[in-house]
C-alpha cells in the first residue's frame, strides 16, 4: 500500500526519521548485536579478557541440565497462562456479551494493575503466615506452602499472571464476538443447532483469528512480560520449579555474572520470539487475503 | 483570469503511457469539460494541470507563464476535488480561510473575502460549523468556497459532483455553471457523466484511452463525432452503429454507419433495415422502441411519446435519412 | 517514588509518540533514500522486548553513565516501532485528497503536518497515550536493573525492596499501602477513560 501523494524533499523526511534512527541504533540494534557478539565468548574469572569459544555457549546451554529445566518450565508455565486467561475469558466474553457496560469497566481495570504489583496481591493472599486464602486452606485441613512445595509455586504465578491478562483476552474476545452478525447465530438457531453445537460449529470457527492472535500474544506476555509476577513471589524458586528463561537470563546475567550464557540466553531468546513474530506476521498475511 | 495551454502533453507511468499528447488552447472564461470512461487519463490531465501530477513531456501554461516546474501553491489555481477534501477537524469558516492564512493575507480580508463567498454559495448560516455536520450537497459548496476565496485565475474541478444524488447533482451542475457565468474564472471540469459535459461546457475534449478524440462545442460533438467511440460515448442512448450494407454509394473504406436513435423512424415504406421489436421503454414524453435487426444487431428507436408504439414481437422496418448518417472506418475514425 | 514513576511513564508515553510521529508522517508522505531499508528496520523491533537484549542493553546505558536517570530510564522503551506501525495505518486511511487540498492551499509539508495531520491523528494519540503511560507505568525489570538508587526508583519496584530479606516478617500493611499507591495512577486512567483505553488497545495490537 503506497500514498498516491507524496511531498518533495530528501533532507526533511531523513531528520523526521533521524531521532527514531538514532534511539533504536543505540538501544536496540547495538545491545541486540553485543547480544548475539557476547554469546560467542566466555569472560576470564577477573573480567579482564574475553575468550572466543564459538558456540560453545549454546552447547554448554543445552546440554546443562538446569538450562533444559527451565525450558521445560518455561513451556508449561506459558500454556499454562495462555490456556487459564483465554479460557477464562472467553466464558466471560460470551456470558457479558449483552450485558451492561458496568460488567466491563469491573472486567477491564486488572489490565492496569503491574504484573508486579499483581505478584503481590497474590502473594499476600496466599502468603504463608498471613495469607487469607492460606488461612481457610488450613480450616479445610490443606496446608499450602509454596514458598517449599514447587507444583504450588507454579500454580500460584500461573494464577497471578493469567489474572490481569483476562482483561485483555476479555477485551478482544468480546469484539470478536461482536463482529458475528446475529443473523448467521439465528440461521443457525433456525437450523436447529443447540446452543453448543452453534458455539462449537459457528461461533468458533469465526472467532479463530481472534484467538490465533490472542494465543501468539499470550505466549509472548508469558514468555516476558511475566517477570514481575515470578520476581516477587518465588524469585524463580523452589528450586528453580518457577525459573522461566527470562527470570534466567535475568539471574544468570546480574546475579550470577555470567555474561557470555546470558548473552547466549538471549539470543536463544531472539529467535524464539522471532519465530513467533513470523507465525504472526504470515498468519495475518494470510488473513489479510481473504 | 487568464488563457491556458496545453502543448502535446503526455504523461507516463513508468512504461505505461497513460496520456498520448494532447494539445488545446483554452481562452479566457471559457468553461472546459474533459469528458471519457474511468481510466482514460482525464483526471491525470487535470491533476497535471493542478501541479499534483509531473508532466512527462509537453507543455502546460497558465497566462503567459509555463507552470510545468511550479508547485500548485504557485500556479494560481483551485480545485474542488471529489470527496471534497475538507479537512475534518476546521469549521467552514476555517476550511475556506486556510488557503489565505497560509499565504499571509491580513485577517481583516480573509474574513470579509470568506463572508463574501459564502453569502454567494448561502453558506452563511452554517460557517462556524464542522464539515461533518452538513449534508452532500452543503460540503460541496464548502469545497467551491474554498475555490473561490482565492480568487485564482483557473479553477479545476475533478467529478466534483459523483458523490451526490442524482437530483441534487442537476441542481449543483446548474450552480455551478452559473457560479462560473458570474466570475468569469477558466475552469476546467472533469466528468464521467455526458450529461454533465453537454450541459456545462462551452467546449469538452471528449478522451479514450489517454487520446482526445474530439475537442468541440457540445451540440457540435453530438451531432458531429469524430470518432466510433464518441457517437457512442456522448449521448444516451447512444448512437446505433449499423452494417454498411444498408446504405447505399458509401465510401470504399467505410466500414460502419451511425445513425443517432432519434433520427431513425417506423416506417413500412422506404426502410432501410428490417427488424423485430424486442421491446420498448415508456419514458412519458419519448418511447425508446429496441429493435434487433434481421443480421442480428441491434439497434434502438427514439420516438414521440405520441407516435403509435410497435407490439413487442412485431416485425418493423426502419428508415432514416441520409443527411443523418455518419460513416466510420475499420478504425473507429470518420470516413 | 511516585514521582519517578509519573516521570518515566509519561517521558515513555511523549517520546515515543513524538518520535514515532514523524518518523511515521516521513515514511507515508515522503520518497526518500533508504526509505525501504528503515522501514525494515524499524519492522525488526516490533516484537523483541527490552527483556531479551537486556544485559548487552544495561551496558550501552551503564557506558552513557545513564544508570540512576531518567534518560537510562525511559530511552531503552521508546527503542521499538510499534506506535510508528500504529500511526503509518493511520496516516494511510487519511485520504490522499486533503494533502493534496493542502498542496494546493500552499502549506508546505511540515505545515500539513501541524495544521492537518496532527489535528486528525487526536484520538489515535490519546489512546496510545494511555497504552504507553500504563505500560511505562508498570515496567519492573528495567527500573529493578538500573536503579541503584532509592531515589529513583519506581514505585512498581519499590515494593519489592520493602521485602525484608531472609526470614524476617514483612510489614504486610506498608506493602499493602504502597501496591495500592503504584495500582491506582493506572487503573483510574485506565477507567476513567475506557473508551480510549480500549481503541487503542484494539489498535496497537491488531
Amino acid at each position: 500500500m503506497e500514498k498516491r501523494v507524496t511531498f518533495k524533499g530528501i533532507w526533511l523526511p531523513l531528520l523526521l526519521v533521524l531521532p527514531q534512527i538514532v534511539i533504536t541504533a543505540v538501544f536496540f540494534f547495538y545491545p541486540a548485536g553485543q547480544a548475539i557478539w557476547q554469546s560467542l565468548f566466555i569472560p576470564d574469572p577477573f573480567g579482564l579478557s574475553m575468550q572466543y569459544v564459538g558456540l560453545g555457549n549454546f552447547e554448554y546451554l543445552l546440554s546443562n541440565s538446569y538450562y533444559r529445566a527451565s525450558f521445560v518450565t518455561t513451556a508449561v508455565f506459558s500454556i499454562l497462562v495462555t490456556l487459564v486467561s483465554m479460557g477464562v475469558a472467553l466464558y466471560l466474553a460470551d456470558r457479558l456479551i449483552k450485558g451492561p457496560g458496568v460488567y466491563r469497566t469491573l472486567l477491564i481495570w486488572p489490565y492496569a494493575v503491574a504484573p508486579a504489583v499483581a505478584g503481590v496481591l497474590w502473594l499476600f493472599m496466599f502468603n504463608t503466615r498471613v495469607g487469607v486464602v492460606t488461612w481457610y486452606l488450613g480450616l479445610l485441613g490443606y496446608d499450602w506452602n509454596h514458598v517449599l512445595n514447587g507444583e504450588e509455586a507454579m500454580g500460584l504465578v500461573v494464577v497471578a499472571s493469567a489474572w490481569g491478562r483476562i482483561s485483555y483476552n476479555f477485551l478482544f474476545f468480546l469484539a470478536g464476538l461482536q463482529a458475528i452478525p446475529r443473523t448467521v447465530i439465528e440461521a443457525a438457531a433456525i437450523d436447529g443447532a443447540h446452543f453448543w453445537t452453534r458455539f462449537r460449529t459457528i461461533v468458533f470457527p469465526l472467532l479463530s483469528p481472534t484467538t490465533f492472535f490472542l494465543l501468539v500474544v499470550n505466549i509472548v506476555y508469558a514468555f516476558f512480560e511475566t517477570f514481575g509476577v515470578i520476581h516477587t513471589i518465588t524469585s524463580g524458586g523452589p528450586q528453580q520449579s518457577t525459573t522461566i528463561l527470562v527470570y534466567k537470563v535475568y539471574s544468570d546475567g546480574f546475579v550470577g555474572q555470567d555474561l557470555g550464557s546470558s548473552a547466549a540466553q538471549s539470543v536463544i531468546l531472539l529467535v524464539l520470539v522471532g519465530v513467533l513474530t513470523i507465525i504472526q506476521f504470515k498468519f495475518i498475511e494470510r488473513r489479510v487475503h481473504y | 483570469m487568464a488563457t491556458v495551454s496545453l502543448r502535446n502533453v503526455k504523461k507516463s507511468f513508468g512504461k505505461t503511457d497513460v496520456i498520448h499528447g494532447i494539445n488545446i488552447d483554452i481562452a479566457d472564461g471559457e468553461f472546459i469539460v474533459i469528458v471519457g470512461p474511468s481510466g482514460c487519463g482525464k483526471s491525470t490531465l487535470l491533476r497535471m494541470v493542478a501541479g499534483l501530477e509531473t508532466v512527462t513531456s509537453g507543455e502546460i501554461s497558465i497566462g503567459d507563464r509555463v507552470v510545468n516546474g511550479l508547485e500548485p501553491m504557485e500556479r494560481d489555481i483551485a480545485m474542488v476535488f471529489q470527496n471534497y477534501a475538507l479537512y475534518p477537524h476546521m469549521s467552514v469558516f476555517e476550511n475556506m480561510a486556510y488557503g489565505l492564512k497560509i499565504a499571509g493575507t491580513p485577517k481583516g480580508e480573509i474574513t470579509a473575502r470568506v463572508e463574501e463567498a459564502a453569502k454567494l454559495l448561502q453558506l452563511e448560516p452554517y460557517l462556524k460549523r464542522r464539515p461533518r455536520e452538513l449534508s452532500g450537497g452543503q460540503r460541496q459548496r464548502v469545497a467551491m468556497g474554498r475555490a473561490i476565496v482565492r480568487k485564482p485565475s483557473v479553477f479545476l474541478f475533478d467529478e466534483p459532483l459523483s458523490n451526490l444524488d442524482a437530483k441534487l447533482r442537476v441542481q449543483m451542475r446548474l450552480e455551478i455553471k452559473q457560479l462560473q457565468r458570474r466570475l468569469g474564472v477558466t475552469s476546467l471540469y472533469v466528468t464521467h457523466d455526458q450529461v454533465e459535459a453537454m450541459t456545462m461546457a462551452d467546449r469538452m475534449i471528449v478522451m479514450n484511452g489517454g487520446v482526445a478524440d474530439q475537442i468541440g462545442k457540445p451540440l457540435e460533438v453530438y451531432g458531429n463525432p469524430q470518432t466510433e467511440f464518441v457517437g457512442g460515448f456522448i449521448g444516451s442512448p447512444p448512437m446505433n452503429f449499423l452494417d454498411v450494407a444498408l446504405a447505399k454509394d458509401m465510401p470504399t473504406q467505410a466500414a460502419r454507419l451511425g445513425v443517432r436513435p432519434e433520427h431513425i423512424q417506423i416506417a413500412q415504406t422506404g426502410a432501410q433495415a428490417h427488424g423485430k421489436v424486442l421491446y420498448s421503454e415508456a419514458l412519458g414524453a419519448e418511447t425508446l422502441v429496441h429493435v434487433k435487426l434481421a443480421d442480428g444487431s441491434f439497434a434502438t428507436v427514439r420516438q414521440d411519446a405520441s407516435l403509435a408504439q410497435p407490439e413487442e414481437g412485431a416485425q418493423v422496418g426502419l428508415a432514416w435519412s441520409k443527411a443523418d448518417q455518419i460513416t466510420f472506418d475499420a478504425h473507429g475514425q470518420r470516413c | 517514588m511516585m514521582l519517578n514513576s509519573l516521570i518515566m511513564a509519561m517521558g515513555i508515553a511523549i517520546g515515543k509518540i513524538i518520535i514515532s510521529l514523524l518518523s511515521a508522517f516521513a515514511i507515508v508522505y515522503f520518497r526518500f533514500p533508504g526509505r525501504r531499508l528503515f522501514f525494515w528496520l524499524i519492522f525488526l523491533t516490533l516484537m523483541l522486548p527490552v527483556e531479551v537484549r537486556i544485559v548487552p542493553t544495561y551496558e550501552v546505558i551503564a557506558g552513557f553513565g545513564m544508570l540512576n536517570s531518567y534518560s537510562g530510564l525511559i530511552f531503552p522503551l521508546i527503542a521499538s516501532a510499534t506506535a510508528t506501525f500504529l500511526f503509518r495505518q493511520f496516516f494511510m486511511t487519511v485520504p490522499d485528497e486533503l494533502a493534496e487540498a493542502a498542496r494546493v492551499d500552499g502549506a508546505s509539508p511540515m505545515r500539513f503536518f501541524f495544521d492537518i495531520l496532527l489535528p486528525m491523528s487526536r484520538t489515535n494519540i490519546a489512546a496510545l497515550f494511555v497504552i504507553l503511560f500504563i505500560y511505562g507505568w508498570n515496567q519492573y525489570l528495567w527500573p529493578l536493573l538500573i536503579t541503584t538508587d532509592p531515589s529513583m526508583n519506581t514505585i512498581v519496584m519499590g515494593i519489592k525492596q520493602m521485602f525484608p530479606s531472609g526470614d524476617d516478617v514483612a510489614d504486610w500493611p506498608v506493602i499493602m499501602a504502597t501496591s495500592i499507591l503504584a495500582m491506582i495512577p493506572p487503573v483510574v486512567v485506565v477507567i476513567s477513560m475506557q473508551k480510549l483505553f480500549i481503541r487503542g488497545l484494539v489498535d496497537s495490537e491488531k
